[in-house]
């Protein structure tokens, strides 16, 4: 009985001998497959050496005070009279809400055009309206920063008015004193145009991954646009909307320029809602503003502020990553 | 003998029905021409006015369409049918406006001078018939193409490892690319000026500025050519293994050539998204006024740092430059995505 069995064919077992350009030629693919690794590792070391004085002299106080004292540029333990102190809540909570607000804007915003470029727009303009987007996500975000000093703050700041005016019971719309010109507003303006079309083209790959049975079975049922939208497409791809968003936000929180000129940068007090007043914060912006004339002390505390950036929008795209990546695989 | 039915289908599977189509079309053209026609009257004022009193109205008549028009549906439909055309409506007008003003300020601004002449002689608000750019195109031309040479190898070989080797270490190299390829750009500057210019190894120069734009084109150029590299079909890689090739032969003479027009447009596209990075190069190439070819020694110019200190300059002539500058830059960046797009297109063609 058992000869039988002992005749079923069994798999062969190839033996791959590499050669030994063959193996170095892999060790070659391994080191580049690392080296982003390593780039990520050596920020991270860079950034905390060199944040290390700052970090030791004022620890977790460094993320929770709301000061840029500069003072005499020494440390209280190297004899200073006039010591400095930094605290980045401000900016820390400002690069938080700018991010918030422009992603509120562009979630909706690019989720619209993405169902729009699926179901809405006859098939012939899909094209152009692809490279349209990819042509935006591609423009520099200096031209967004000269976009918006001359062209949004002078509509932005009617729109502003506006907004405190009718609807100042709301408190994010509450004002202590009317100047709107450099608000979180506005930056969170500026960025929603720059990651719409980050959140349209994932939020379009993952739309277009919704399997056509699904919708030609909600088709036949008779479901309309919204129902099918509604029930099927949109449960379908909620991760991947999430990720796409979330990406979004970390773009949002590292975007330096187009900030600078657009947010006033106030470093006493946390500005923790009033959307439409001159006074926000931004960790990137910052640093750009405080680089050129800093003393050694103030750049040490520049890269404290540089390292929890990084952290912060590490984690945001990771999650973004697993989120978007989950999404994928689901089809 | 034939039966006439006096019944007639409406035939909704029909999308020729002359009637229905004349409602949309009353609809759908009418509402706009309506809301200009009420904006004229009641003196709501400028654009944001006209959009939403266009957008109100087009909900109220799209949903009288949806309930007593040829077609019955749900005003659920019409109403989310009308909000992604408005979505799409307010990202082209805010797209525009972001485009427009690049071309009508820069040309503007132009005179020829702007293109063939340096900074060094130029006094903040000088005329516009003084200095120029120049210095600005060479140095984001130098730095961006050894920013070239040192990623678009390095990213093709993380492309490779993901979709050659296919080690333990794959999703983790995928990982991480995603992570690199959302690093913040002015933490890339914090980044070289701590390890390469306060350390000593180098200068601001050139050089610092293109390590620096390297770590953000790295995971461009990693990530599309992964995609590149996975169209390749695995048969042709079984087939070269099979005639006995070794696994280095297979790339390089089956997978890379096959995927040859799409390693360029993954290039390309990595080159256009750093070329107009400002923070990253304000830290390591720090900008200069003159001409300066040699990468390895003195600050360099580029065009983003160049609009960055016109900027903040702040006179007319010296923002009406920023603008030309502006307008050149955006050029150089439609150029090299028209390129990869072009490229893209005629292998699909193939």
């Amino acid at each position: 009985m058992t000869s039988s069995l002992d005749l079923e064919p069994k798999p062969a077992v190839i033996h791959i001998v590499r050669t030994r350009g063959d193996r170095i030629f892999r060790g070659i693919l391994i080191v580049g497959g690392l080296i982003s690794f390593l780039v990520l590792a050596g920020i991270f070391g860079y950034l905390a050496q060199s944040a290390a004085p700052i970090l030791k002299a004022f620890g977790f106080q460094f993320f929770t005070d709301s000061s840029w004292y500069v003072g005499d540029g020494l440390l209280p333990s190297e004899g200073s009279m006039d010591p400095p102190i930094f605290g980045i809540l401000p900016m820390l909570w400002g690069s938080v809400l700018i991010a918030i607000i422009s992603v509120g804007i562009a979630l909706p915003l690019g989720v619209g055009i993405a169902l729009s470029i699926v179901y809405l727009i006859p098939k012939r303009a899909v094209f152009g309206l692809t490279v349209f987007i990819d042509l935006i996500a591609a423009i520099p975000s200096i031209i967004f920063g000269l976009w918006g000093f001359f062209v949004l703050i002078p509509h932005g700041v009617l729109w502003s008015a506006w907004l405190n005016e009718k609807l100042a019971f709301i408190p994010i719309f509450n004002v202590e004193f009317p100047a709107f010109e450099q608000s979180p507003f506005m930056a969170g303006l500026v960025l929603a145009i720059m990651i719409t079309p980050i959140v349209a083209v994932v939020s379009r790959q993952i739309f277009s991954l919704v399997p056509p049975e699904l919708i030609n079975a909600a088709q036949a049922l008779g479901g309309s646009r919204w129902t099918i939208i509604r029930d099927v497409v949109l449960p379908f791809s909620k991760g991947g909307i999430v990720g796409g968003a979330m990406l979004g936000i970390g773009r949002a929180l590292g975007e330096t320029v187009a900030v600078f000129f657009v947010l006033q940068l106030f470093f006493d007090e946390v500005n923790w809602y009033r959307i439409l007043e001159s006074s926000g914060g931004s960790v990137a912006s910052l640093i750009i503003a405080k680089f050129g004339e800093a003393s050694p002390l103030e750049v040490s505390a520049l890269f404290a502020a540089g390292l929890a950036l990084f952290v912060v929008t590490l984690l945001a795209n990771a999650a973004a990553a697993v989120l978007v990546n989950s999404s994928k695989g689901k089809k | 003998m034939t039966i006439t039915s006096t019944l007639k289908s409406r035939k909704p599977w029909d999308a020729k029905d002359k009637k229905y189509q004349l409602q949309q079309l009353l609809v759908h053209v009418g509402t706009p021409i309506l809301a200009v026609l009420v904006v004229a009257k009641t003196g709501i004022r400028g654009g944001s006015g006209l959009f939403f009193t266009w957008l109100g109205l087009h909900l109220v008549t799209g949903a009288l369409l949806a309930k007593f028009g040829r077609r019955k549906y749900s005003i659920a439909n019409s109403t989310i049918e009308i909000l992604l055309a408005a979505s799409l409506i307010v990202f082209i007008t805010a797209a525009m406006s972001v485009l427009a003003p690049v071309f009508t300020k820069g040309t503007a601004a132009f005179s020829s001078n702007l293109l063939f002449q340096d900074a060094s002689t130029t006094e903040p608000g000088a005329e516009l018939i003084t200095g120029g750019i120049l210095h600005a195109i060479i140095g984001t031309t130098i730095i961006v193409l050894l920013a070239s040479v040192i990623s678009i190898p390095i990213g093709i070989l993380a492309a490779l490892y993901v979709t050659e080797v296919r080690g333990r270490l794959t999703p983790y190299v995928r990982f991480f690319v995603q992570a690199m390829s959302g690093v913040p750009s002015i933490v890339a500057g914090l980044f070289v000026y701590a390890a390469l210019i306060v350390s000593g190894v180098l200068n601001f120069s050139g050089l610092s500025g293109a390590i620096a734009l390297s770590i953000l084109m790295l995971p461009t150029v990693a990530r599309t050519a992964e995609e590149v590299l996975l169209l390749v079909p695995d048969d042709l890689r079984s087939a070269a293994l099979a005639l006995g090739a070794t696994q280095r032969k297979v790339i390089r003479m089956v997978v890379l050539p096959s995927a040859g027009a799409g390693l360029v447009t993954s290039s390309i596209l990595g080159i256009a998204r750093v070329t107009g990075e400002t923070a990253p190069l304000l830290l390591t190439a720090f900008g200069s006024t003159q001409i300066n070819t040699n990468p390895f020694t003195d600050p360099m110019a580029a065009l983003p740092i160049y609009i960055f200190t016109q900027m903040l300059l702040g006179t007319d002539n010296d923002v009406a430059r920023a603008w030309f500058a502006c307008m050149v830059l955006m050029m150089m960046v439609g150029l090299l995505f028209g390129t990869a797009r072009l490229l893209v297109n005629r292998r699909n063609l193939k």
